[in-house]
């Protein structure tokens, strides 16, 4: 077990403060998981079984990693480990078929500096590894209950941003709400992130002028051109009615792609600029300020790409009330639309439909979120994690050999 | 429980009933329906929220909440602006205080 965290007090540069965990390599979450993490599907029932022994352990079961190869595998190998190494995360016990590839996720972990050990099947059978894991797991949860929160600056939050079930009420009051914060939050040194690629379709011109220089900009543009010519253009049978919008954007008064990547690229703000573009679930390395991240524009996808990058608070504008939550992530929920608000209240966290009555201001709106980021990272569970919803989608580039 | 955030005292001034449909750019030419059962025949209050300028236009048709009304005549090949950018081209004939959406409005893109 690793010595208590290095205490880095540091000295505060704003007024805004939230009480988190360091972690061994100093940054900093706001949840102190303990989680199981499969290598494979084959191992979701083995990781299930331990967190059902171990009272408090998460178990993160996904669909893939079998036959995977090439950059589909590396990023199954990244998402993993960048889920391991969130600072969100206390300790992991990791499981998989064989020891192999088990070995290279818990040593990605282990760089972190945090607890982990990992567990494969063959040879032993699920009841033998079930039992070893269950005795560490146990270990790593007890242990993990008595490390204590200190108080840290704003600058040390990763905040991360995606909207979802879209609407004209995004655009007006709940994406802006987002890009108010970030507006006021990034000069204060916070990592912000966005993404969405396909959803830019219609405001890539803008979304390039965003980027803090030419360079960032090219290297945008070019992530967009590839995923409109891989993904898009390479599969699409139709105009991707349905698809991009989404039926429930449509029924929401969303028409066009354009209209709804307009109303999305609202959450980055009027004034802050991208500093970099990471590659799905990369962590990122070029200091304090806002990325972009290239992801799919699918909720769950989406949050965990940017949960293993590295994010520790997520904030999701929804018209039509998207539910997502992630394991590992307070995701929290703003929506500006009266009906979604009133029908759907239990997965809102903070209304901000004032906006269309013209009672709220984005600048009042955009200091609410900033209270209840501050507020999720002390602790408050989000309307997400009080329904426990934990979606964790692993983004799968191709078919597997 | 939803938390609430009502106007701040630094907020207030802006004594402007709520309104029917917000527009978001001057340039735009058509209106977002931001109240619940908007029936046709309404005389409309809308705001453009980038210059705070009001517009006054009757509802020739019942728009759902969060659904488009157009503020001028629109003709086949015209190009639908919102926030100031184009967001489609017309498909058919769209008369001011019409609902604007899938059955008039097509993307450019995909």
């Amino acid at each position: 077990m690793p010595a208590k965290p290095q205490q880095k007090r540091m000295k505060a540069k704003s007024n805004l403060s939230f009480h988190g965990w360091r972690r061994e390599n100093g940054r900093v979450g706001v949840r102190n998981h303990v989680i199981v993490l499969p290598l494979d599907d084959l191992s979701n029932a083995a990781c299930e079984a331990v967190a059902n022994n171990i009272k408090g352990a998460l178990a993160l079961p996904h669909a893939y990693g079998r036959l995977q190869f090439g950059a589909d595998l590396d990023l199954h190998f990244r998402t993993l480990i960048g889920t391991g190494a969130n600072p969100n995360v206390a300790a992991v016990v990791v499981i998989g078929i064989e020891d192999g590839w088990t070995k290279r996720v818990v040593d990605g972990i282990a760089a972190s500096g945090k607890p982990v050990v990992g567990f494969g099947i063959e040879g032993h059978g699920d009841i033998a590894t079930i039992a070893k894991a269950s005795h560490k797991a146990k270990e790593f949860l007890q242990w993990a209950s008595e490390l204590e929160r200190e108080e840290c600056d704003i600058a040390e939050l990763w905040v991360s941003t995606k909207c979802g079930e879209s609407d004209t009420t995004t655009g007006l009051a709940s994406c802006p709400t987002v890009g108010n914060m970030y507006d006021k939050l990034i000069p204060k040194g916070i990592h912000g992130c966005f993404g969405e690629t396909s959803e830019i379709t219609g405001a890539e011109h803008i979304a390039r002028t965003r980027a803090a220089n030419a360079k960032v900009g090219d290297k945008w543009m070019k992530t967009f051109a590839a995923y409109q010519a891989e993904v898009i253009e390479a599969h699409k049978v139709d105009d991707l009615s349905e698809s991009q919008p989404t039926k429930g954007n449509i029924a929401g008064g969303l028409t066009t792609i354009e209209e709804k990547a307009l109303g999305n690229l609202e959450k980055i703000g009027r004034k802050c600029r991208y500093i970099d573009v990471l590659e799905p679930a990369e962590t990122p390395a070029a200091g304090p300020g806002l990325y972009y991240m290239d992801t799919s524009s699918a909720a769950a996808e989406c949050v965990t790409l940017m949960a293993a990058g590295g994010y520790v608070v997520h904030t999701f504008p929804t018209g039509q009330g998207n539910i997502i939550g992630n394991p590992i992530v307070p995701v929290i929920k703003i929506s500006g639309n009266p009906k979604t608000v009133r029908t759907m209240a239990e997965h809102i966290d903070l209304d901000v439909s004032g906006i269309l009555r013209r009672e709220l201001t984005l600048d009042t709106a955009g200091d609410a979120l900033i209270e209840m980021v501050v507020r999720t990272a002390n602790g408050r569970l989000t309307a997400a994690e009080a329904l426990g919803h934990r979606e964790f989608v692993m983004t799968k580039l191709y078919r597997s050999a | 429980m939803v938390t609430k955030h009502r106007r701040k005292s630094s907020d207030k001034g802006k004594n402007v009933p709520a309104p029917h449909f917000l527009v978001h750019s001057p340039k735009d030419n058509v209106g977002v329906i931001v109240v619940e059962n908007l029936s046709a025949g309404t005389e409309m209050l809308g705001v453009v929220t980038e210059s705070d300028k009001t517009i006054k236009l009757e509802a020739k048709e019942s728009i759902p909440i969060g659904h488009k009304v157009a503020l001028k005549p629109l003709k086949k090949g015209d190009t639908v602006i919102k926030y100031g950018q184009d967001i489609g081209k017309v498909i058919a004939d769209v008369g001011t205080g019409k609902h604007v959406h899938v059955q008039n409005l097509k993307t450019k893109r995909w």
